[in-house]
């Protein structure tokens, strides 16, 4: 790959930390890189800002989500944990001896997290609710309106609204083990990982299944553009994006594929919150960021093999930050 | 490359029938002083406590992989599990698989090979199965599982001794070989065995199928279990053995054939021709791969100096070339398949086929 080392490349402020990363978010002005065991390191985004470490959790941390206010996350040691930007920590539930394995954040401070094959929804107004789905959660996600959750598991997704009591969920029913789930921007689109190398997408209004293969390996970081024009895709050499302006989704359509490696496959993808530009984080150690028209590239970390584990943007669209599995970090402000 | 294969974290799986002595034999591998750090997978929070810091109960949960192959079935919470336990990188040493009695190891088996990040991570070091040797032959007829988990088996302990006679041990033994005669035997009251005859046995590890050799190269029972026992209870293993090696010698000990459950094995001392071999294997255990549990092979192909080592569960076969022939070594290419209704004529004649 032809990528020279940018002026931004040396804008990036290195940073090291003493475990791995296994997420990070940004919250308000400051950005939290969430380590491997249970400390979240809390850094300012101002020039010279040093991180703070914070203990969340007892053990590993499983399961991270935030929307830009607070990080929510579940541990093995059976808590769901919330942080802000100030350091402050609560524990929102837990499980006594179970994994937290998978949280969500949805519309009205609503929080979704599961434990082997049970989910639940804490809101905050309102009572706590809770899901038994026929085998272990592999994701969850709430819809982008109204407080409707989305849990996938082995055999397909079902649709739950936690509010409407007695209602049984929407099952959308494939074949296979999924284990990530998000929604098109506009809800109309359901989508998930797979224990193979594919998506598996839905068509809500009629449950027309969308087929997503060719991966050679397993795809575990996606996400839709801001335009919702985009599904952006990790788990083969260069980034793979599913289309998905039409009204049939990408169905009969080839993908678009940005930034490829000849020696590297993608980790990590992380659409910006507001421009058709997506970082791109590869098994190598090197994080790029791309602009979905023409496919320009910017390298923001060159290769090292230190494997991107996590990249976040500023909800602004106004910073990125990255990490990897060996505890090296990133943060860029523009 | 050789450095993160050098860091795979062992997985030694725990199977048996309800009863046999498994959770007895687990608290011992985490009780010995061996310094070693242990994440546990169990199925049940059974009565007995288990002793260690790092218990996660897993659903057994078995799925079936999207690949077209009926028998590639995995453990999907495996799969969950231990990603999340390799967050915590340098927790443990090893991790402990213990399958409720009920369980098939074979999509257990799997997991180490299907899914690429667990495979990346870890190796499946041996699969050990307790078996009680009052109630082991009752369950052979009944239990189906209980069959499956001697046949899977690369270690087995012949457990709760001392609650039969010499000659009903002799009997049960004999059912097992008739089942398994290639797995590593203990005979063991509550379950007490040195641990490194339990744990590192590398026996899912293509390097070490030559370890396995003097199990293999016996065709003849008798002689076989001979050894395995010569093997199996040297003069360190702190056993008195004295009086069964005894009635070796009386009783002659023969493995019982079983009805259901074989396990046939061929040679031929000339070369096979990969460009026959390959496509028949690969068609045998996609034909018979739900019915054939586990299948290993050491070969000598026409023109390569190199000795070609695979091994197989069901329709998985993992292979590759091992090391060159040795100058005094015997170019034989054997092979051996434990399985569910074997067709021994079939297989036999498709191997000499593939003669170069």
């Amino acid at each position: 790959m032809v990528s020279a080392p940018s002026s931004l490349t040396s804008k990036v402020r290195p940073l090291a930390f003493e475990t791995g990363i296994v997420a990070l978010a940004f919250l308000d002005s400051k950005v939290a890189f969430v380590g491997t065991d249970g400390a979240v390191f809390l850094i300012g985004l101002e020039e010279g800002a040093t991180p703070v470490a914070v203990v969340v959790h007892q053990g590993g941390v499983l399961s991270a989500a935030s929307d830009g206010k607070r990080l929510v996350t579940g541990g093995d040691d059976g808590r769901v944990m919330e942080l802000l930007s100030d350091g402050s920590t609560r524990e929102l539930a837990q499980q006594k001896g179970r994994w937290i394995d998978r949280v969500a954040l949805g519309p009205d401070g609503a929080v979704a997290y599961s434990a082997g094959k049970v989910a639940h929804v804490l809101q905050a107004k309102g009572e706590a609710k809770s899901l038994e789905v026929p085998s272990t959660v592999g994701g969850l996600a709430f819809a982008p309106k109204g407080l409707r959750l989305a849990v996938a598991h082995y055999g397909g997704v079902s649709l739950w609204f936690p509010n409407a009591a007695g209602a049984k969920p929407e099952v959308y029913g494939w074949k296979g083990s999924h284990l990530g789930v998000t929604f098109s921007p506009d809800g109309r689109f359901l989508v998930t990982t797979m224990q193979e190398p594919a998506l598996h997408g839905w068509r809500v209004v009629d449950g027309a299944h969308m087929r997503m293969s060719g991966y050679p390996s397993r795809v575990k970081s996606f996400a839709f553009t801001a335009d919702g024009k985009w599904l952006a895709t990790s788990g083969s050499g260069e980034a793979i994006l599913w289309p998905f302006q039409a009204k049939d989704g990408p169905m009969g359509k080839e993908p678009a594929m940005l930034a490829p490696s000849p020696t590297s496959r993608v980790t990590v993808v992380a659409p910006h919150p507001k421009d058709p530009v997506i970082a791109i984080g590869y098994e190598d150690g090197m994080v790029m960021m791309v602009r979905i028209s023409d496919g320009a590239e910017i390298l923001l970390r060159a290769p090292d093999t230190d494997p991107v584990t996590a990249i976040a943007w500023h909800g602004s669209g106004g910073a990125v930050a990255f990490g990897t599995e060996k505890g090296q970090g990133g943060l860029l402000a523009f | 490359m050789a450095e993160t294969q050098a860091e795979k974290i062992p997985v030694t799986v725990l199977t048996g029938y309800l009863g046999a002595g498994k959770t007895t034999l687990l608290n011992r591998i985490l009780s010995q002083p061996h310094g070693k750090k242990f994440a546990v997978i169990v199925n049940e929070f059974g009565e007995i406590g288990i002793d260690n810091d790092l218990v996660v109960g897993a659903d057994e949960e078995v799925f079936e992989m999207n690949n077209g192959c009926i028998c590639c079935t995995v453990r999907g919470d495996l799969i969950r599990i231990i990603d999340g336990l390799l967050r915590r990188k340098g927790g443990f040493d090893g991790i402990i698989v213990e399958t409720t009695g009920l369980a098939d190891p074979a999509p257990v088996a799997q997991t180490f090979f299907v899914d690429e990040e667990v495979q990346a991570k870890t190796k499946l070091d041996a699969v050990v199965t307790v078996a009680d040797a009052k109630w082991l032959s009752d369950r052979l007829k009944d239990a189906p599982e209980a069959k499956n988990q001697v046949a899977f088996a690369d270690v087995i302990l012949l457990n709760k001794t001392d609650l039969v006679t010499g000659a009903e041990l002799d009997a049960v033994e004999a059912r097992i070989r008739g089942i398994n005669p290639y797995a590593k035997l203990y005979r063991t009251q509550k379950s007490e065995i040195d641990i490194a005859k339990v744990l590192n046995q590398g026996a899912f590890d293509l390097e070490r199928v030559l370890e396995l050799e003097p199990a293999f190269l016996e065709e003849d029972e008798h002689h076989h279990h001979h050894h395995e026992h010569g093997e199996a209870c040297g003069p360190d293993c702190g056993h008195d053995h004295h009086d069964h090696d005894h009635d070796h010698h009386h009783h002659g000990l023969k493995a019982v054939h079983d009805e259901e459950i074989q396990s046939v094995s061929f040679s031929t001392d000339k070369p096979l021709d990969p460009d026959k071999f390959f496509p028949w294997v690969q068609n045998i255990v996609q034909v018979e791969g739900p019915n054939i549990l586990r299948s290993k092979g050491i070969l000598s192909f026409k023109d390569d100096p190199d000795r070609f080592v695979f091994q197989g569960v069901h329709m998985i076969l993992d292979g590759d070339h091992q090391r060159p022939w040795k100058d005094d070594e015997k170019r034989l290419s054997r092979i051996v398949f434990i399985g569910r209704q074997l067709k021994r004529d079939l297989l036999e004649e498709g191997f000499l086929a593939c003669v170069a």
